[in-house]
């Protein structure tokens, strides 16, 4: 089999504006979707063919391309290699369409335009205009708040169904000797009892901010063996931008892409949830555990508030859940708290997790 | 006025027709001439659509409390004599749904779903914030789920497309 991306990826279509001194009736987003739909028109494609995304991080993050455009990628990449930029998303892209992960990817760079603020570079115009006046809580505890407002609404979901979470990743994080919060036991009176930082989410229901860093090293399936510890292969995965991080935009704000990211990730797996041994999920906030364990599939939507209640999410539970703590009980040192998902499954995988070992561990599901 | 200490708007060429009819107290979303669709994240092109010719659209001020959180610790430290104030997400009668307060109302008499109607807060003589208050005469009214509203989606993103398999 060719390893190579020799011949495996085509570009089909262009879209280039003239360059201008300046812009000052346009903004550097619109020239962006510009350049975008021009590209795809010229490709014979339709919005609804695009389903890869690789933008330059000068624009901000693809997820708000993404939902100025109105399109739902499966894949996305944002990349900044200064001036190789354009020429390493070539390679990406084909790595892309090649695996699956995409059928067509738009790779789109381009400059702010008239949308720059005196003394200061592409703003954060979204949240500058529409959150900041009105005094939104600290870090995303308002957003994820609302989030879990909304779902009791819903639903009837209740705080302590919500708290269980928080309890049992700390029972994990009793046996994880680097958790943050290692030698604190928690008990559910005890969240119940934290003070109200957004309403309804409790001080012990928010991830506490960390310093650290973490490392993994990927090699070739020809490789794998050749180390001192048992491979942890990837089986599958997806990626899924639905809309910003503005939840105002979210269709359904109890709904999160993941429905749709995990659902790739199965597929190419060949699995399904029942499959899993352990789960590793995001958990900035007890609510964003709960609404993953919902859309990857684990339970129905609307549902996880009895399902939290009687499942056992401590790694001599039923269904291991963030056998490390999460970042909840074990830290969030910036993005490397999303890492720490990725590192503990891997060790669990490895059979390296000492006391919290999950025994007959063949599958694990993890997201971010 | 002067002493308003909050943090204001930075208007870029986007938003500054928003900010300015805001000044006139009419609350305005962007419309698409050529499809309708209405949305509160300012663009050059409709989401739907893809078309450049858009408008600033007044809308009725009046709409439901989508969710909310009570804020006990903001973003901003301007914030913090405030305390505890409601941030909210409010749906508009006309679909789309934008963040902002709720004012003149008990922190144990709000609730999710609950009728609101604008009002305006004359912040700065630059700047008037669109804020909201319980709406007396809301009960009565259909929700815009039940008026076919609906169809102009409160997110600006057209209607779910499944991932291709
Ligand atoms: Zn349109």
């Amino acid at each position: 089999m060719d390893k190579t991306l020799r011949g495996k990826g085509a570009v089909i279509g262009i879209g280039e504006l003239r360059p201008m001194r300046r812009r000052p009736d346009r903004t550097g987003i619109g020239l962006a979707a510009e350049v975008a739909i021009e590209a795809i028109a010229d490709a014979g494609l339709l919005k609804e063919d695009v389903d890869g995304l690789i933008t330059e991080l000068a624009l901000g993050e693809p997820a708000q391309l993404a939902e100025y455009l109105g399109i739902r990628p499966r894949w996305a990449h944002g990349v900044n290699m200064f001036g190789a930029t354009g020429a390493i998303m070539l390679p990406l892209a084909v790595m892309a369409v090649s695996t699956g992960m995409a059928n067509n990817v738009v790779c789109v760079i381009n400059t702010p335009a008239g949308d720059v603020l005196p003394g200061m570079g592409a703003p954060n115009t979204y949240q500058a205009n529409y959150e900041f006046p009105y005094g939104p809580g600290v870090a995303q505890n308002s957003n994820y708040a609302m989030i879990a407002q909304r779902h009791m609404f819903e639903f009837g979901t209740t705080q302590e169904q919500l708290a269980k979470i928080a309890v049992d990743q700390r029972f994990n994080a009793q046996a994880n000797p680097l958790a943050a919060f290692y030698g604190t036991p928690l008990t559910l009176d005890d969240v119940m009892n934290s003070r109200m930082v957004s309403d309804p989410l409790k001080l012990l229901e928010c991830v506490m901010p960390t310093t650290g860093a973490a490392a993994m090293v990927v090699t070739s399936a020809d490789r794998a063996h050749s180390g001192p510890h048992p491979p942890v292969y990837l089986l599958g995965a997806g990626v899924s931008i639905e809309h910003g991080i503005p939840p105002a935009h979210a269709i359904k704000m109890v709904d999160t892409p993941v429905k749709h990211s995990a659902r790739q990730a199965f597929q190419n797996a060949q699995l399904s949830p029942r499959d899993m041994n352990m789960l590793s999920l995001y958990d900035c906030y007890t609510i964003t555990v709960a609404v993953s364990l919902e859309d990857a599939g684990f339970c129905k939507k609307g549902e996880v508030g009895d399902f939290a209640a009687s499942t056992d999410f401590t790694y001599k539970g039923n269904l291991p859940l963030n056998t490390h703590g999460g970042q909840l009980s074990f830290g969030q040192s910036g993005l490397a708290g999303g890492f720490s998902h990725v590192i503990e499954s891997v060790r669990q995988m490895m059979g390296r997790a000492g006391d919290r070992q999950v025994p007959k561990l063949d599958f694990c599901f993890v997201n971010g | 006025m002067a002493d308003y200490t909050l943090p204001l708007p930075q208007p870029t060429i986007l938003h500054q027709p928003m900010w300015d009819a805001f000044k006139q107290h009419k609350l305005v979303v962007q419309r698409c001439r050529a499809c309708d669709m209405m949305f509160i994240f300012a663009r050059e092109h409709c989401p739907r659509c893809w078309a450049t010719d858009l408008e600033w659209y007044e809308v009725s001020g009046r709409g439901r409390l989508y969710t909310y959180t009570t804020v006990r610790q903001p973003a901003h430290p301007a914030f913090n004599e405030l305390v505890p104030y409601v941030y909210a997400i409010v749906q508009l009668d006309e679909g789309p749904r934008l963040p902002s307060n709720l004012v003149n109302v008990p922190l144990d008499h709000v609730h999710v779903d609950m009728p609101l109607r604008v009002v305006w807060d004359d912040v700065t003589p630059e700047f008037t914030l669109p804020k909201f208050e319980p709406d007396p005469d809301g009960m009565a009214r259909r929700l815009p789920h039940q008026t076919g509203a609906a169809r102009i989606h409160a997110s600006g993103v057209p209607a779910h497309t499944p991932a291709p398999a």
